[in-house]
């Protein structure tokens, strides 16, 4: 079947990179607007009837699904990328100056690795103990809603107030920030999209959101903990 | 005057399937020289001795044939932007410098002997679509198809490309993208090469994946080390036409 040869091509490997990706680094924009939230001063009436609305409504549920196989199917396929790259390179150099290269570009699946490895962490944390529900976490009365809500509020304010989960959690988004750094202007490279005109402004996007959005999920924890 | 004292150490391999090492030469060289003329002195030395000469590939020795391959201190065609190895000159060096010398590494280009890599696959690349379908006969007239500049301009900076192999040398992948994108590109934006060009594109790609080489990841390696400055938007071109040509074709 055609699709099959076009998705399994290397082009269309790198289509199916290109996409998913896009859609997480979409996914990490509403993540980063809604958990600023945390940072009102309100005793998290705004952000837990935010978290019962991301978790009750269908739509966003159905959403949360494609996200799901859009992570597993990003780091499948960018597993088994590294692995055939690795395998048609061969003997390696013995002296090697790829100057011109970018360090996080030749080294995206260690980065997409750890990146893994920090939202198992991460999910454990909070996205496991909300589907877990009672014994996990508390409820808590919502005004807005007027009905009891699952208090994430208070586990975030409680793991952040960790040291070692602080450091862990700004590891991480420095990790993402170089993931970030190669990864948003080379998906549109890979879409096919290379302009005189819009790629420079590519570029600068990707620069400035790989620094301003992991910096911006960094700024929760390090309020939570040195200024709550 | 080979006033210039150079270690050299280079990879010896006598056939593709036996190990190979590195060996050190010491050389004597004039700053005027090519770097394949140092080579040149550093194999009379060796028949002299009555030892084994290196082998590397030449041909034209002027920069535009592609036969000159090796890697020169971790970089395809020497440590100059836009340059051959043929093209590159001794006064790129000093004297005292130790040079690593190393035949091209990618799967898809095994070592023959030495400095000498198999390319055929390139050839092969170009066998299942690098090619338009023209009349023979006379030379038609200048301009009777009329090419708009800028177009014409893209496609003869992709034509530029001598398939030297420098950009699969220097991906991280061991990929044949940048090579395949020229072709297709400076084919494809031509009125001449329209015939063809959505089963270029496919045949063009399925013959690159078949050979063994890895995938594109961005990285921009190969147009840095291109002797011919050949640009990435070439990729982004071959992935949009290669999309396109997949989605909209009969095949």
């Amino acid at each position: 079947m055609w699709i099959i040869k076009f998705l399994t091509s290397s082009i269309g490997r790198k289509l199916i990179m290109s996409l998913t990706g896009l859609f997480l680094i979409l996914f990490l924009t509403v993540h980063l607007a809604g958990n600023l939230q945390l940072l009102k001063n309100d005793g998290g009436e705004a952000f837990n009837s935010y978290a019962y609305i991301m978790t009750h409504n269908p739509l966003i549920i159905l959403i949360s699904y494609g996200n799901y196989i859009f992570i597993l199917l990003h780091a499948a396929v960018g597993i088994l990328l590294y692995f055939q790259n690795k395998g048609a390179k061969g003997t390696k150099y013995a002296v090697s100056t790829n100057k011109s290269a970018t360090w996080a570009s030749k080294n995206m699946a260690l980065l997409g690795t750890l990146v893994l490895a920090f939202l198992f962490i991460h999910m454990g944390d909070f996205w496991f103990k909300m589907k877990m529900g009672e014994g996990w976490i508390n409820e808590v009365q919502s005004a807005s809603l007027g009905h009891p809500v699952k208090d994430l509020y208070e586990k975030v304010s409680y793991s952040f107030s960790q040291l070692w989960v602080v450091i862990v959690y700004i590891v991480g988004l420095v990790i993402l920030g170089f993931h970030l750094s190669h990864g948003f202007a080379s998906a549109f490279q890979s879409l096919g999209i290379n302009h005189k005109k819009y790629t420079p402004i590519i570029a600068g996007l990707g620069k400035a959101y790989s620094i301003l959005v992991p910096l911006g999920f960094a700024i929760i924890p390090l309020y939570v903990y040195f200024i709550k | 005057m080979n006033d210039m004292k150079l270690q050299l150490k280079i990879w010896r391999q006598r056939s593709a399937e036996e190990k190979g090492h590195f060996e050190t030469y010491s050389v004597q060289a004039s700053e005027h020289m090519s770097f394949l003329e140092m080579l040149d002195v550093l194999n009379e030395q060796l028949i002299g001795k009555k030892e084994e000469p290196v082998v590397f590939e030449h041909d034209c020795r002027e920069g535009i044939c592609g036969a000159c391959s090796m890697v020169i201190n971790g970089q395809p065609h020497g440590p100059n932007g836009g340059t051959t190895t043929c093209q590159l000159h001794m006064r790129s060096f000093k004297s005292g410098d130790t040079i690593t010398i190393e035949p091209f590494r990618a799967v898809g280009f095994p070592v023959i002997k030495d400095l000498a890599v198999d390319r055929s696959a390139f050839d092969r690349i170009i066998q299942s679509g690098g090619y338009i379908s023209v009349n023979t006969g006379q030379a038609p007239d200048g301009n009777s198809i009329p090419i708009e500049k800028g177009e014409a301009s893209k496609a003869f900076d992709a034509a530029a490309c001598i398939g030297c192999g420098a950009c699969v040398a220097a991906c991280p992948n061991g990929s044949a993208m940048l090579f395949t994108s020229a072709k297709v590109s400076h084919l494809g934006l031509l009125p001449q090469g329209q015939v063809e060009h959505e089963a270029r594109v496919q045949n063009m790609v399925a013959q690159m994946d078949k050979e063994g080489f890895g995938m594109c990841s961005n990285t921009g390696a190969c147009e840095a080390e291109c002797p011919k400055d050949i640009s990435i938007e070439n990729i982004a071109r071959l992935n949009r036409n290669y999309m396109a040509s997949m989605f909209s074709s009969d095949k």
